[in-house]
């Protein structure tokens, strides 16, 4: 019955979406007093979404193996959270959440949608009911979550052991509710296009949502690299997969709008270009999720081999991506000019921001789906991997990180402060870290030098707007501004450091055995047998000392037998300068162990900096928000339910 | 600056960036971008010396030698047309063993594919993707011999 009931849920929000999208055409064509009930439907759209997902999530947690994606993607001996997990560690399970979200955004919207335009609240609702219609279509035809076996299997094939990790908990409904909270920007800026209200009102009513999302988005790549850095056991932290591509892309978008949104709020300036990026922000969501479900990038062929899936989430994307730009060619042009500002102005920086950001988008798309292409047109096979990515993006983040120190300090319209007398500082700081780079570590790559250095003057330049004034005073989203681009700074030191002064050691070693690497000596002490819940192990217990401090590391090597598996499991400690880092390999056939140590200086700033990044996200957030509940809000919501 | 004039100085301006980024994609992409080769591509004279490539192809039975330093190995790949000698310096991925697939990342270095990363297949279901075909194609042409 649970299926069954998950089932007629979604076929209702399906329903209540039709219902809602009808409403905004009635509406928008003749009388707003029709679109009345259009909140109502919304909010009960996302409480079916939410019950049809949740009957998914029972059918796991309870190992309902007739259900056939429990089937599929559980096994009964699998411990609890990730039975739960499983819920959408999976094609159709995943799609289910996505689309929950998309609804539950939408019910939020129409909830929370204050001081909009009516007719604005309006289209952006009708746009996020057909939002969500293509996605219920995808899984009642191509992708049902509910679908039985008969008869009902003892147990079931179980989960893919790398997938059996905390993380996987977390990780991807994070980067989903970022993905998908960009569609209410989307929808925002197609009812705004529709109704022509693109005014700093609407940014002020966007600009949450942007953020929030944003937020989401920045944790939700900080945690799956830190993922992939030790679940992997490869010492790396981005492999510029195209998976790890389809959530960046998304989130350099939603980083351009988030900036161009505060050109318009502040000054009603720059309003075709940032609809087009909340257009263009969500669309990269949608493409994150094409590449990612629909099987093409495992091969071309692949996608040819299932067609429907492949097929029908290309035939949404360009239907939808394709319909926006179309009303923002018809609607974009008609909207009037922004108020002017000159060319050293804060306007103006924020304009060279979003260039650039727009230019390492383009790059990172590019290189995404060039393999695609060739491999779609000419059959050739080939990959494109870090090479390509550093050496063409790494130069415009470099760039983009020294303007980051000098943006804020600009005022509006035009320039009335010495910028540069305030940067004297920072640049000071900057040549001194280079100074001291090319003395200490003449052998240093050219790009962790450069980085140190200008992650020195972003540091201290991103604290120049809190000097000068009182700091307390300063508004929450000023304060979130100076922490998220003192994050930058951060995770930059921590991304040179890593790449400059990392020392790694690769061997066999025997029981009793000592190895060193960077300041630490380390000794095999013994190799174990372990077992674990539904795996078993062997276990390496090492020694690591350096100086006085003493600690013992525990690198394993799991052997999973539903699916047959095998997995490292790498043993990090964490300490204030750097990570050490410990990989259990094979057996040597002369009765030795491989492994493979790492210490790593200041690794840990990269996900350091990324968390801050997404705290000052989060304090601007706050801000913004705690303003917006003080002001008041037009009186034509009281005549809806 | 008149508003007129300002718009038509950000469109152009976002024109050229766009511009650039194309351009400099596609000449990084032109560098860098690494094909996926066979053994018998490798025989053809595909995958100049130095050139980041991905060979792939099934472990030949037997051909797997450990180095004295007990983390260098070499192995033979092959196709069922040709061979390629591979040496490898690094853990191996779980699932690598002979007679079974595996895709090299790295560069030829004198008729030796030197590889920096091994990606094997990684459980019953999942097959590399480039392999998915050759496979079909190995299998297809064993039938065909039979």
């Amino acid at each position: 019955m649970i299926a069954e009931a998950g089932f007629a849920a979604l076929w209702l929000a399906a329903a209540l979406a039709a219902y809602q999208f009808l409403l905004m055409i009635l509406a928008l064509r003749s009388d707003v007093d029709v679109a009345r009930p259009m909140r109502g439907v919304a909010v009960v759209q996302g409480g079916m979404t939410l019950i049809a997902f949740g009957m998914l999530m029972l059918a796991f947690a309870r190992s309902d193996m007739s259900v056939a994606l429990v089937f599929e993607n559980s096994n009964s001996a699998k411990p609890f959270i990730y039975k739960v997990a499983g819920t959408w560690g999976n094609h159709e399970g995943s799609m289910l959440l996505w689309v929950t979200i998309l609804a539950i955004a939408g019910a939020f919207l129409a909830l929370f949608g204050r001081r909009l335009g009516e007719r604005t609240l309006i289209a952006g609702l009708g746009s996020q009911s057909l939002l969500a219609l293509g996605f219920y279509a995808f899984l009642l035809i191509a992708s049902n979550p509910f679908a039985r076996l008969f008869p009902s299997p003892a147990d079931g094939q179980g989960l893919n052991p790398l997938l059996q990790d905390p993380g996987l908990a977390f990780h991807p409904p994070t980067l989903y509710l970022g993905y998908v909270g960009l569609s209410v920007a989307f929808s925002l800026a197609v009812g705004a296009l529709l109704t022509g209200e693109v005014d700093s009102r609407l940014a002020r009513a966007m600009r949450p949502w942007v953020l929030g999302a944003w937020i989401l988005l920045t944790l939700g790549i900080t945690a799956g690299s830190y993922w992939a850095y030790y679940e992997l056991g490869w010492g790396g932290y981005w492999f510029w997969d195209p998976v790890e591509n389809a959530s960046l892309m998304p989130w350099l978008a939603a980083t351009a709008l988030l900036h161009s949104i505060n050109v318009l709020a502040a000054r009603g300036a720059l309003k075709a270009w940032t609809m087009m990026l909340a257009v263009i922000a969500f669309s990269m969501s949608m493409v994150g999720t094409f590449l990612v479900r629909s099987g093409i990038l495992t091969s071309v062929h692949a996608f040819a081999i299932d067609p429907e899936r492949g097929t029908f989430l290309l035939v949404l994307l360009a239907l939808y991506v394709g319909a926006a730009f179309i009303l923002f060619a018809i609607r974009g042009a008609t909207l009037k000019e922004g108020a002017p500002f000159e060319l050293v102005s804060r306007e103006s920086g924020l304009v060279i921001n979003n260039l650039i950001l727009s230019v390492v988008l383009a790059i990172v798309f590019l290189g995404t789906l060039y393999p695609l292409f060739v491999e779609a047109l000419s059959g050739e096979k080939l990959s494109v991997g870090a090479p390509y990515f550093n050496a063409v993006a790494g130069p415009f983040g470099l760039v983009l990180a020294v303007l980051v120190g000098v943006g804020p300090l600009l005022s509006w319209r035009r320039e009335r402060r010495a910028v540069l007398g305030q940067l004297k500082v920072p640049a000071l700081l900057g040549v001194t870290a280079l100074a001291v780079t090319i003395i200490l570590a003449p052998e240093l790559a050219i790009l962790p030098r450069l980085g140190l250095a200008v992650a020195a003057f972003l540091a201290t330049a991103s604290i120049l707007p809190l000097v000068g004034r009182n700091p307390l005073r300063a508004p929450l989203a000023t304060w979130g501004m100076v922490i998220a681009h003192a994050g930058i700074a951060v995770a930059l030191a921590g991304i040179a450091a890593n790449a400059g002064f990392t020392s790694e050691r690769l061997t066999v070693a025997k029981v009793g055995e000592t190895l060193t690497v960077g300041p630490w000596t380390v000794l095999l002490q013994n190799v174990t047998p372990t077992a674990g819940k539904n795996y078993s192990a062997l276990e390496a217990e090492l020694r690591a000392a350096r100086g006085a401090d003493v600690i013992s590391l525990t690198p394993q090597t799991h052997y999973y037998s539903d699916p047959q598996t095998e997995t490292n499991e790498s043993s990090i400690r964490t300490f204030w300068n750097g990570q050490l880092y410990t990989v259990l390999g094979k057996p040597d056939p002369s009765g030795g162990w491989q492994l493979r140590l790492w210490w790593k200086p200041f690794v840990t700033l990269i996900w350091a900096g990324g968390a801050l990044i997404a705290l000052g996200g989060a304090l601007a957030l706050f801000g913004r928000l705690w303003r917006l509940r003080r002001r008041k809000e037009p009186d034509w919501r009281a005549r809806y339910i | 600056m008149k508003p007129k004039n300002q718009r038509l100085v950000l469109v152009s301006a976002a024109l050229v960036a766009v511009l650039v980024a194309v351009l400099l994609g596609m000449w990084g992409l032109r560098s860098q971008a690494s094909f996926f080769y066979t053994p018998a591509d490798i025989a053809a004279g595909k995958g100049a010396d130095g050139h980041a490539a991905r060979l792939g192809g099934m472990v030949r039975q037997g051909s797997i030698r450990h180095a004295p330093d007990g983390v260098t190995i070499r192995f033979v790949v092959t196709d069922g047309k040709a061979t390629t000698p591979v040496v490898y310096r690094g853990i191996v991925p779980d699932l690598f063993r002979e007679g079974s697939g595996a895709v090299a990342e790295g560069r030829m270095q004198r008729g030796t594919f030197v590889a920096d990363q091994i990606l094997a297949k990684h459980d019953e279901r999942y097959m590399p993707p480039e392999l998915g075909n050759l496979s079909a194609e190995h299998k297809a042409g064993k039938t065909l011999e039979k």
